[in-house]
């Protein structure tokens, strides 16, 4: 029988993606359970919610069930040489709008934090893209670059409330909003026109660099395609042309993220099981130099995942009784494993036990 | 040929719904025909369609069981759902409003007390303006909570006006405008991309005839 059949999902998920990591140089994390509070505190925003699980330690010290395994690792982490990337496997605890209460959420995933140059940025989105590939071939990886909508509205210099509408419009890909916007905030006509196309846009990179090409009017926006037109050369290197798409409608929180940001689907699962990005303000927020980059894969959502229903517990249900010596009953239940098949030895049928086939050695039968 | 799930608020304004979406091209004849059906299929046009209840087509659509549904902006900005708005129907036209008994002064210098179906919009609005209030949730008859003095004001939809003047109340400040709005699942849009855009454009372009709707 086939080891992998017994895994679950995620499990089988896990043990891909760990070797997947590894077989590129990363190195494990392990870190503890608990973090103290105060770091989220002052990094509040950078959580996906905003609940987190407290206690009070032995010493006094309010401390927190990891919401968020990032933090935790670049705040652990030192400015050496070269780059560090890491990879982990750890549960998160959090809450979502939907689930009505904390949840233990298992993560994979992977940082790469230092002087980061484009071959270490392809090498992570070539990565999230293997990381999908390893539990579906067929996936989506969504690429955005945060630079380029803030580049086209620097020149602006818009209030902190207008710039989040904005962004929230683009985030719903919602262009009546984006045109209601700029109509209340007299904003120019091209560059409503420009984030209207943005938001609506989906397509290959091959399909949108064009484009993307008519809407860089900024400096700003000229480097993010730059960059994203590098990218975009590396990961076709890779083969991963045609799983990747172009998507202005994942919006982040620019206090933390720059750059390259993306986000991975399944077809069939309601929400993304991939997200990550570079998140150089983050660590400039740390006090830190350089930048980082790095993503997380949600194993929890995989349950739901092309499952295929087990029909019964068991193969075969062995009967005996004490007309049976033990030696007789074993050497039954073994003739069945060789068969490749699974087998319940019990004296009478348990209840709600499903079996697909009854061997009955027993002196009625 | 992939079909797209469609949810459509029970009641007038889904039928309205219906009737754009068979006018430019989506039709499903099941669906016009008196029946205690659920669900509603046309393999020719690729689409299948279901009512539920109004409150909760955006979490038929944000939880992926439809991949497309049209629900009012109320909706939308009272569940926050994580999907995409894709387009404004500009039908079921109301706004959302904060109404009182006519002769109602709000002199600022007590809790004010809110009764409505819609606490979030409620709490956004008043802390928008920092006032201090004491969010009294009902799920219906909101109009009645000033009239025996459950409540100072109500936050609640109006589209005429009528129930709240026959009842000695009136609109005193409008929060937002409502209309109806058609959402999309964010990963049946990036998996059924081509024809979910086929269906959104052809709804967006419709235009009422002269005289209807």
């Amino acid at each position: 029988m086939d080891a992998e059949l017994i895994l679950k999902n995620d499990e089988r998920a896990v043990f891909r993606l760990r070797e997947l990591y590894r077989r590129h140089g990363y190195l494990p994390y392990k870190m503890s359970k608990f973090e103290e509070y105060d770091l989220y505190v002052r990094n509040k925003s950078f959580l996906v919610s905003d609940h987190i699980l407290t206690f009070t330690d032995v010493d006094g010290k309010l401390m927190a069930l990891k919401p968020d395994v990032t933090l935790s690792i670049l705040k652990n982490s030192n400015s050496g040489r070269g780059l560090q990337k890491v990879y982990y496997h750890e549960n998160v605890y959090r809450t979502s709008p939907a689930s009505h209460g904390y949840r233990e959420i298992m993560q994979a995933g992977l940082e790469c934090i230092g002087p980061l140059d484009s071959y270490a940025v392809g090498e992570v989105v070539m990565l999230a893209a293997r990381s999908l590939e390893t539990i579906s071939e067929e996936y989506l990886l969504d690429l955005s670059h945060l630079g380029f909508v803030s580049g086209l509205l620097a020149p602006l210099s818009l209030s902190r409330e207008t710039e989040a509408a904005l962004l929230k419009a683009m985030g719903e890909k919602n262009v009546p909003a984006l045109r209601q916007l700029g109509r209340e905030q007299g904003l120019p006509e091209e560059t409503v026109e420009a984030l209207s196309r943005l938001a609506l846009l989906y397509a290959s990179p091959a399909k949108a660099l064009p484009v993307l090409e008519e809407l860089a009017v900024t400096e700003g926006s000229r480097a993010a395609l730059r960059e994203l037109q590098e990218l975009w050369g590396l990961l076709e290197q890779y083969g991963l042309g045609d799983r990747l798409r172009l998507d202005f409608s994942i919006v982040n929180d620019m206090n933390y993220y720059s750059g390259v940001i993306f986000r991975g689907y399944l077809p069939g699962l309601a929400s993304g099981v991939l997200a990550g990005g570079r998140y150089d303000n983050l660590l400039r927020k740390m006090g830190r130099e350089g930048g980082a980059i790095g993503f997380a894969v949600y194993l929890d959502q995989l349950e739901r995942f092309g499952q295929q229903s087990r029909d019964y517990d068991v193969d075969v249900l062995l009967l005996y009784d004490d007309s049976r010596t033990p030696a007789a009953v074993a050497a039954g239940a073994n003739a069945i494993l060789a068969s490749g098949k699974t087998v319940r030895v019990e004296r009478e049928i348990p209840d709600g036990l499903k079996y697909r086939e009854l061997r009955d050695m027993r002196k009625e039968a | 040929m992939e079909m797209i799930n469609i949810a459509l608020p029970k009641g007038r304004l889904g039928e309205k719904v219906y009737r754009i979406f068979k006018a430019v091209g989506y039709e499903c004849p099941s669906i016009e025909e008196e029946n205690r059906k659920l669900v509603f299929e046309n393999p020719e046009k690729g689409v299948r369609y279901f009512w539920v209840k109004p409150s909760d087509v955006a979490i038929y659509v944000e939880r992926g069981a439809a991949d497309i549904g049209v629900a009012g902006k109320d909706i939308l900005l009272e569940y926050a759902p994580d999907v995409y708005e894709l387009a404004d129907l500009g039908i079921g036209k109301c706004r959302m409003c904060v109404a009182a008994r006519k002769e109602f002064y709000d002199e600022g210098s007590n809790t004010l007390r809110v009764a409505t179906k819609f606490p979030r919009i409620a709490r956004t609005y008043y802390s928008s303006i920092s006032r201090d209030i004491d969010i009294i949730k009902l799920n219906g008859s909101i109009e009645i909570a000033p009239i025996l003095g459950l409540s100072d004001v109500i936050v609640d939809i109006v589209e005429t006006g009528r129930t709240l003047l026959e009842n000695g109340l009136e609109p005193k400040v409008d929060i937002v405008p409502i209309s109806a709005r058609l959402i999309a699942n964010k990963v049946s849009y990036k998996f059924k991309n081509e024809p979910i855009r086929q269906l959104v454009q052809a709804v967006s372009a419709w235009q009422p005839e002269e005289g209807k709707e």
